[in-house]
């Protein structure tokens, strides 16, 4: 992999979508970074696909367009490698790791490859410190613990990047006033939503602590799929070598995900179900696995991939694949968001898998994870009886139910609903679904233990 | 035979090799920095090869050498408390070679070289030996006492055989026709252990479950399979199961999982106690781990892996179970492989080999007369099954469904409400019923069949009542039918629902389970006669008494506080009666 004997190529055999075919080279490595020089000189950078002695199929990143046969193919005997230094924080770089604010080039620490390596399992720290949002929903409900990767499942018009902004502006971990440092990875988002993010971070003053990755919704669709490669690898020096607690915001892993599509029909693969390509659950989780902690170092890398549902499907293969690797996933309903609800959180279909490592006594406080049983079972129940009125009528319901059904629209109004500058603690949040629960007779709350009960319900009651 | 050829072609996982001799399924080591790689396809002048590690940079030119032999694991004392890849490299030794994060072409035995065994011998000098042959014996950690086998093929006549204390790779004897006697041996992971013969699965595994022990039993050497779509609690009650079931012996297999996950298994097992054995669960578990972002092949291989080991210890005479978690990465990694083959695709993309695969797997499953040996072994198969979009109509969860014989169906709808374990008992069967009855009338309770048969009556009836609901209201239906509907939900959530994370209602055992049925029905009876007697029936959905059934749950002597529930129920009902009488 010398590179100082770096042949050019003018063996481009055929060209199909962003993929080319190069004839006759060296023996060239399997994931090898390609320099594919244009006829009026301009570069674009690529990827080896598949390598023979034959024929070898190079995936460029930045299109194939204006790219004819007479065009020029270096192999440049390494792979993808990100510049990365303690400089990046508070710049701004392109889907392909360059600077794009003006400022100069970073000055590098290392260089590492951006496909990164996997954890060993068995170095992993189990996640178990509670990051408090801020936000009900979350805090109480679909618990975050640092290191975990937990999905926004949103939609078109779903105010999500408010969320992943409130999550990144509130996050902190109780007891230590350290803040996260942010990094946030764009793939396809409108030049407009970039901007709100940048004025945000501006604003707040945080911009001192976030590193933005920008691929935007005009910028070539390949290179999407090395861009949250970019912001991992970024994150993994800022956590595992500078000891800082990182958080990851991931938008829009659809784009992603329909950028690899694009490849796989390129190379006429055999498609899986709606025509995503059979391997993407395991190109999916070489993104979400780079979240987690490591026994013995410092930092971690928490992620918050965002990704819309196409016609509301949670059963699409994007958020179907990625509900499977992660741990967790938080809803968003248009139901709530037409009600005027935010943040339109709809509890029920979100979880958090790590919610029980990072609750408790010593973590929140010792009622918590029985209060979120709770209030699912009442909300859920609740919800099921708003189907049954509008039937049958209010009246010829039981007590029991009348009462559930009360809780469930208290729940909606007083619980799920906040301000997005509304910077709730663990503790207010709990207190409110006390408030909640305390007008369901005592007897019917059949989650929570009575000793816990007779702690909180009364008191509460007053 | 050429041992040695060249790469001619590199696609992700999937390696073209030239001028090479092999069989099917023969270890390969391939490029400069020796990747372990298996033969799948033979072409009249290539030879297919599925790689274990990432094969970036690999470049055709590179060298490929042929071990000649089949992917195999070590069997040998040292494997309980492991934690392996899919192709049992120990991951905390890799841990020590390479740091934090996995690197190519690592390198380390499966079973510690130079750990001494204690060593007991159990034959003699003359005595003539065979497959299965119990040599002697090494107590591998404070629970299991490991049998050092005659290896399947092997038998003879002892020559000698020494007490004291031995590496895995020093013999420990030898048999006349010179055959040295080891710890340790090798067995291909794609061929299953031979056995004397099959039995007959008639014992329960008990997992001190509510729903499954009650409703829905599996037996000592059967198969299970868990399908459910994300977040419906595979993984958790996979878990539990691995957790609490009565067998000495736990092979879980982390086949495409999260890496947290894992880590978590790791903290908690080590700290979690063994009801029976009061030992820690770590001293009878052995873990694969092979997450989802390791290498594609590994994954398909784990599976194997897991299940020879889990035969090992059934040879030995151990109840063993194994839990998958998940079949469906294992299948999409076979479907990876196969469109990297080029192969024509079945329903969905899987190859056309998909179900023959998954029934040879739980074909291993079984309870066994192993070689040489009176004892009976068992292993018992828990499959979790991760269907695209909850659809249970899937190649993978069809296929499955067509060999276990206990299938506990996740619902997503339970999950949501967090009514766990959300297994639906409306869906959910099991085959094992029947034969496992008797079992439970002689060791739990005479009526055990009849109790149970009683609350799956009731569930059934609240799911036809509840459609009338739907439409017409709770209030519109006759008395009787409400008292039914109460019954349900007190089945429903005093009974099946168990929380893991409670330390109390984690594990119940079948007594108490029984108990809190029998509870449930008993205040049935009397409300039914009270209901008889004039007492008003909302009145008696209104009861307190009757929702301190739910604090038995958590409480250890759940008997005395059933016995005073009983009485004050009692008591409220005939005030009840009194009352509308006057």
């Amino acid at each position: 992999m010398a590179s100082l004997n770096v042949k050019e190529y003018k063996t481009i055999d055929s060209v199909a979508g962003p993929l080319l075919f190069v004839k006759q080279t060296h023996p060239v490595g399997y994931g090898e970074l390609v320099r594919i020089t244009l006829s009026d000189k301009t570069t674009r950078l690529g990827q080896v696909l598949d390598t023979s002695n034959d024929l070898v199929v190079v995936q460029s990143f930045e299109g194939t367009r204006g790219i004819d046969k007479k065009a020029s193919v270096r192999f440049l005997g390494d792979v993808i490698r990100l510049k990365v230094s303690e400089d990046m924080l508070g710049r701004t770089f392109n889907g392909r790791g360059e600077p794009i604010d003006g400022g100069p080039a970073v000055i590098p620490d290392a260089e590492l490859d951006i496909n990164g390596a996997t954890i060993n399992p068995y170095a992993r720290g189990p996640p178990a410190d509670f990051i408090q949002t801020g936000i009900s929903t979350i805090d109480a409900m679909n618990t975050l613990v640092r290191g975990q990767k937990l999905p926004i499942f949103s939609n078109s018009g779903l105010p999500h990047n408010d969320i992943a902004l409130q999550i990144a502006r509130q996050a902190k971990v109780r007891g230590q006033g350290e803040k996260f440092a942010v990094i946030f990875a764009a793939m396809g988002i409108t030049y407009e939503e970039a901007q709100k993010f940048q004025r945000e971070f501006e604003e707040t003053g945080a911009l001192e602590r976030v590193v933005v990755f920008l691929n935007l919704a005009d910028d070539p669709a390949v290179e999407r799929l090395i861009t949250p490669r970019m912001a991992l690898t970024a994150a993994e020096y800022f956590a595992y070598q500078k000891n800082m607690h990182v958080l990851v915001i991931l938008t829009d892993m659809t784009n992603y995900c329909d950028s690899l599509r694009e490849i796989g029909s390129a190379r006429s693969e055999v498609p899986g179900r709606r025509g995503y390509p059979g391997y993407m659950y395991t190109d999916l989780a070489t993104i979400y696995e780079r979240a987690g902690m490591i026994k013995g170092r410092k930092g971690s890398v928490t992620q918050i991939p965002i990704l819309t549902m196409v016609g509301d499907d949670i059963t699409h293969p994007i958020p179907d694949l990625t509900g499977y690797i992660t741990e967790g996933q938080i809803v968003l309903s248009r139901e709530l968001h037409q009600k005027g609800i935010y943040p339109p959180v709809d509890v029920l279909p979100s979880l958090s898998r790590l919610m029980n490592q990072g609750i408790g006594k010593e973590k929140t406080r010792e009622d918590h994870k029985q209060v979120s049983d709770q209030c699912y079972a009442g909300y859920a129940e609740g919800r099921d009886l708003r189907g049954l009125v509008a039937i049958v009528g209010e009246e010829s319901l039981s007590n029991r139910d009348r009462n559930l059904l009360t809780f469930a629209a208290a729940f909606e109004n007083l619980f799920v609903r906040q301000g997005s500058h509304e910077d709730r603690d663990i503790e207010t949040t709990l207190n409110i679904s006390w408030n909640l629960l305390s007008k369901i007779p005592e007897s019917e709350l059949t989650r929570i233990e009575p000793e816990i009960k007779k702690k909180y319900y009364k008191k509460e009651k007053q | 035979m050429v041992k040695k050829g060249t790469v001619y072609r590199v696609s992700g996982p999937v390696v073209m090799v030239d001028g090479l001799d092999a069989k099917m399924y023969d270890v390969v080591r391939v490029g400069s920095e020796n990747l372990v790689g298996e033969v799948i396809r033979i072409d009249p002048d290539k030879i297919t090869v599925q790689v274990y590690e990432d094969t970036s940079g690999l470049t055709p030119g590179e060298p490929v050498e042929n071990t000649g032999n089949p992917l195999s694991v070590e069997l040998g004392p040292g494997l309980l408390m492991g934690i392996y890849d899919g192709i049992q490299r120990p991951l905390n030794e890799l841990m020590k070679k390479t740091g934090d994060f996995i690197t190519r072409g690592a390198t380390a035995n499966a079973l510690d070289r130079s750990k001494k065994w204690a060593f007991t011998p159990r034959v003699k000098k003359g005595d003539t030996v065979g497959p299965g042959t119990v040599l002697g014996t090494v107590q591998e950690t404070e629970t299991i006492e490991h049998k050092i086998l005659v290896p399947p093929k092997v038998s003879g006549k002892i020559k000698d055989i020494k007490k004291g204390s031995f590496t895995i790779e020093e013999p420990i004897g030898s048999l006349a026709d010179g055959t040295p006697l080891r710890l340790i041996h090798i067995w291909p992971i794609r061929q299953p252990r031979p056995v004397t013969k099959k039995l007959t699965p008639e014992l329960p595994l008990v997992t001190g479950q509510r729903i499954l022990d009650a409703l829905f039993p599996l037996a000592k050497g059967g198969t299970a399979g868990i399908p459910g779509p994300f977040g419906s609690g595979k993984t958790v009650t996979q878990q539990q199961l691995a957790k609490w079931s009565d067998t000495q012996v736990v092979v879980y297999i982390g086949c495409g999982e999260r890496g947290n996950e894992m880590a978590d298994v790791l903290k908690e097992f080590p700290e979690l106690i063994d009801p029976k054995t009061n030992k820690p669960l770590m001293e009878r578990t052995i873990l694969i781990a092979n997450t989802s972002n390791m290498p594609v092949a590994a994954r398909e291989a784990s599976i194997y892996t897991g299940i020879t080991i889990a035969e090992y210890y059934r040879d030995m005479g151990y109840d063993v179970s194994l839990m998958a978690d998940s079949t469906s990465r294992w299948a999409e990694a076979m479907r990876e492989i196969s469109s990297r083959l080029e192969e024509m695709p079945g329903e969905e993309g899987y190859p056309a080999y998909l179900s023959t695969r998954l029934s040879e797997f739980y074909e291993r499953a079984g309870r066994v007369q192993p070689l040489g040996k009176d004892d009976i072994g068992s292993i018992s198969i828990i499959g979790a099954v991760s269907p695209p979009g909850g659809d249970f109509s899937e190649p993978v969860t069809q296929s499955t469904l067509r060999v276990v014989k206990t299938f506990w169906a996740l619902d997503a709808k339970l999950a949501q409400r967090r009514h766990f374990p959300a297994i639906n008992w409306l869906t959910s069967y099991s085959l094992y019923q029947k034969t496992l009855g008797p079992w439970y009338a002689e060791h739990v309770a005479s009526d055990w069949n009849e109790v149970m048969a009683k609350a799956r009556t009731i569930l059934q009836e609240e799911e036809r009542l509840q459609e009338i609901v739907q439409l017409v209201g709770s209030d519109a239906l006759p008395d009787p039918q409400r008292l039914t509907l109460e019954i349900a939900r007190m089945l429903r959530e005093f009974f099946l629902q168990q929380s893991a994370f409670h330390e109390i209602d984690a594990y119940s055992d079948l007594k108490k389970s029984y108990r809190l049925v029998k509870a449930i029905l008993s205040f049935e009876e009397r409300a039914k006669d009270a209901l008889k007697n004039g007492a008003p029936i909302n009145d008696i959905l209104e009861m307190e008494a009757k929702n301190n059934i739910a604090n038995a749950k958590f409480t250890k002597d759940d008997e005395k506080l059933l016995a005073e529930t009983e009485k004050e129920i009692q008591k409220e009902l005939m005030s009840l009666v009194k009352a509308a009488t006057v």
